[in-house]
């Protein structure tokens, strides 16, 4: 295999469930060495197409080559090389702590006696040594989280697929996590991952994929998308009335963008200051004004949209 | 040159298969527990108390009974071989069928495996070898107890005990395949009366010659029957070459429960 030949090479790929479409022809390329990120509200496909590239679910049509074999024919052999974290952990509850990682190796055919020093290695980069006789069931939910991050790289992996592999833990939880997995970026280790975290995103990942509805509708690294997508600052206003929609038209013409929302008006502008002072030779007085730079998140909602899918 | 290669692959695929499919039998070692051997002790009782109270007891009323291969045995020992073909089949049963759903339905443990080389067949696979460890002990320590109580001759038992390993394997697969059709745990109930049915009528307590013709056939093309047939012609007498039937008959069961059970589980896993 050449080094220029992508890790993960996905085209038109799809996903159905009966006649609903999941992955809707994505194109993805992951090259080695690079944090690559989906990013997408719920129900975009982020998980089937996680599930895709893990080798266990088989890809409706279209095209997939992972490490350069087919997933179908070559399941085992591919799986062997990467690592796992599923959305929803799936740890085994009859088993300890540290049992949960040498059984896990065991399935990989890697030798006790390799298994045992690995499972002791782990649980220290994860910080569960103190609870590696325990069982799995009164772990707090970021520690059964770190434990599948731990148990995803017991077999050395060249890929790791991590999907949302910080939701729904609190901020400490969070850093840790996120500091582990620069860590294994570091160490050349290629990391996938899904996630609705914008600052998760812009982190950890050097290139991402916007999906939504099964479609990728954007991609590049997080500077270039907001560079593509949004302006470079962003100005918030909020006017202390019931409705902040007689003063957006007020605004319109100002920056390249208005949007109003049930508490407060966003102007995309590029200088933030410069806005501010246009607003007030317009003789309006907002009770609050916030002048930022634009993120990910401003991206995010401007090409996925503002309703909630759930 | 061209033998080995193209033989060489397949028996590297053997091995790194089975030796997969062993990964799984030594998950079900690690997570063995203390209150699972309570299980396991009940698992070897209940045959001994069915061949004490209704072997024994109800035998003593019965006096003696021809056998197929012409010779003439007490009850118990008519009833005894029965009985340790039925344990060899709940053994196998209560884990392929019960504790195989909840690991596949609730406990969604196999939904790690698959993420791993793993592959259906082998976790399949994996699971009987386990469930066989635990029936193949019961099927051991009964036919200890059978040689004690001068039920069966040493030499009968050592024959037995590899046909009683057979019998587990095969209901052991067949159960597993069931498992992957329930959709709860009522539908057990269901699996618990006609295994009692199966236990009841398969030439366990009676002979099945005695049957009108009709009933006898259905008897006889139940898998329990042939296991009974099998082990009872080991333990007390022959009867001629119909043994190679029961083997063949279990060697099938035992291929069709697997193929299915590994097939199916691909369709409940990989979605
Ligand atoms: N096994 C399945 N059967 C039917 N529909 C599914 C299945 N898995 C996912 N879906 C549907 O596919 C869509 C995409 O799901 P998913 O890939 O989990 O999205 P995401 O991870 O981005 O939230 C959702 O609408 C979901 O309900
Ligand atoms: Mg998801």
């Amino acid at each position: 295999m050449t080094t220029a030949q992508p890790l993960i090479q996905a085209r038109g790929l799809v996903k159905r469930f009966g006649d609903f479409t999941a992955v809707d022809g994505i194109d993805v390329e992951v090259r080695s060495g690079e944090a690559f990120g989906f990013l997408g509200p719920n129900g975009a496909g982020k998980s089937s197409t996680m599930r895709m590239v893990g080798c266990i679910s088989p890809p409706t049509a279209g095209e997939l080559r992972i490490l350069g074999m087919d997933p179908v024919r070559d399941g085992p052999a591919i799986r062997a090389r990467l690592g796992v974290c599923p959305q929803l952990d799936n740890l085994d509850p009859e088993l300890t702590v540290r049992e949960n990682l040498t059984t896990y190796a065991r399935y990989f055919g890697i030798p006790r006696r390799v298994a045992r020093a690995r499972a002791a290695e782990l649980l220290d980069f994860v910080q569960l040594t103190e609870r590696a006789d325990s069982r799995v069931d009164p772990l707090s939910g970021g520690m059964k989280r770190r434990l599948t991050i731990a148990r995803a790289l017991v077999n050395e992996p060249e890929i790791v697929l991590l999907d949302e592999p910080t939701t729904g833990l609190d901020p400490q939880a969070r850093h840790l996590v996120w500091e582990r997995l620069f860590r294994l970026k570091q160490q050349g280790v290629t990391l996938v991952l899904t996630t609705h975290y914008m600052d998760e995103a812009e982190q950890l990942c050097d290139r991402l994929v916007v999906m939504d509805g099964g479609r990728i509708v954007a991609e590049g690294s997080p500077r270039a998308l907001i560079q593509r997508h949004s302006t470079r600052e962003v100005v918030e206003l909020r006017f202390a009335a019931e409705s902040q929609e007689p003063f957006a038209g007020k605004l319109d013409g100002l920056g390249e963008r208005v949007e109003v929302l049930p508490d407060r008006i966003l102007l995309y502008v590029h200088d933030g200051d410069a806005a501010v002072a246009e607003v007030g030779a317009l003789g309006l007085t907002p009770a609050n004004v916030l002048v930022r730079r634009s993120s990910l998140e401003d991206v995010f909602l401007h090409l996925t949209g503002r309703t909630l899918v759930d | 040159m061209s033998v080995v290669s193209l033989v060489l692959p397949r028996l590297v695929d053997v091995s790194a298969a089975s030796r997969r499919s062993a990964s799984v039998t030594e998950r079900n070692v690690a997570a063995l527990r203390s209150v699972y051997w309570l299980l396991l002790v009940s698992g070897f009782v209940e045959p001994l108390l069915y061949l004490l109270s209704i072997g024994v007891g109800v035998g003593a009323l019965i006096g003696d009974i021809p056998v197929p291969g012409g010779e003439v045995v007490t009850y118990a020992a008519f009833v005894a071989p029965a009985m340790l073909a039925s344990s060899a089949m709940s053994g196998a049963l209560s884990e392929t069928t019960f504790n195989f759903f909840g690991k596949i339905k609730y406990m969604k443990l196999y939904d790690g495996v698959i993420a791993t080389p793993v592959r259906p067949f082998e976790i399949a696979l994996g699971e009987l070898a386990w469930a066989m460890l635990r029936g193949s002990t019961y099927s051991a320590a009964f036919l200890a107890v059978m040689v004690l109580m001068d039920l069966t001759t040493t030499a009968r038992a050592l024959v037995a005990f590899p046909a009683a390993v057979l019998v587990g394997f095969a209901f052991g697969a067949l159960g597993m395949a069931t498992a992957t059709f329930m959709r709860s745990w009522q539908d057990f109930d269901l699996m618990g009366s006609a295994q009692f049915t199966l236990f009841l009528f398969s030439g366990t307590f009676v002979p099945a010659e005695s049957y009108p013709t009709v009933l006898r056939w259905l008897v006889e093309v139940t898998p329990l029957y042939r296991a009974v047939h099998l082990i009872r012609g080991i333990s007390v007498g022959v009867d001629g070459w119909a043994w190679v039937l029961d083997v063949l008959y279990l060697l099938a069961a035992l291929g069709l429960g697997l193929l299915i059970a590994s097939r199916r589980m691909g369709g409940l896993l990989y979605k």
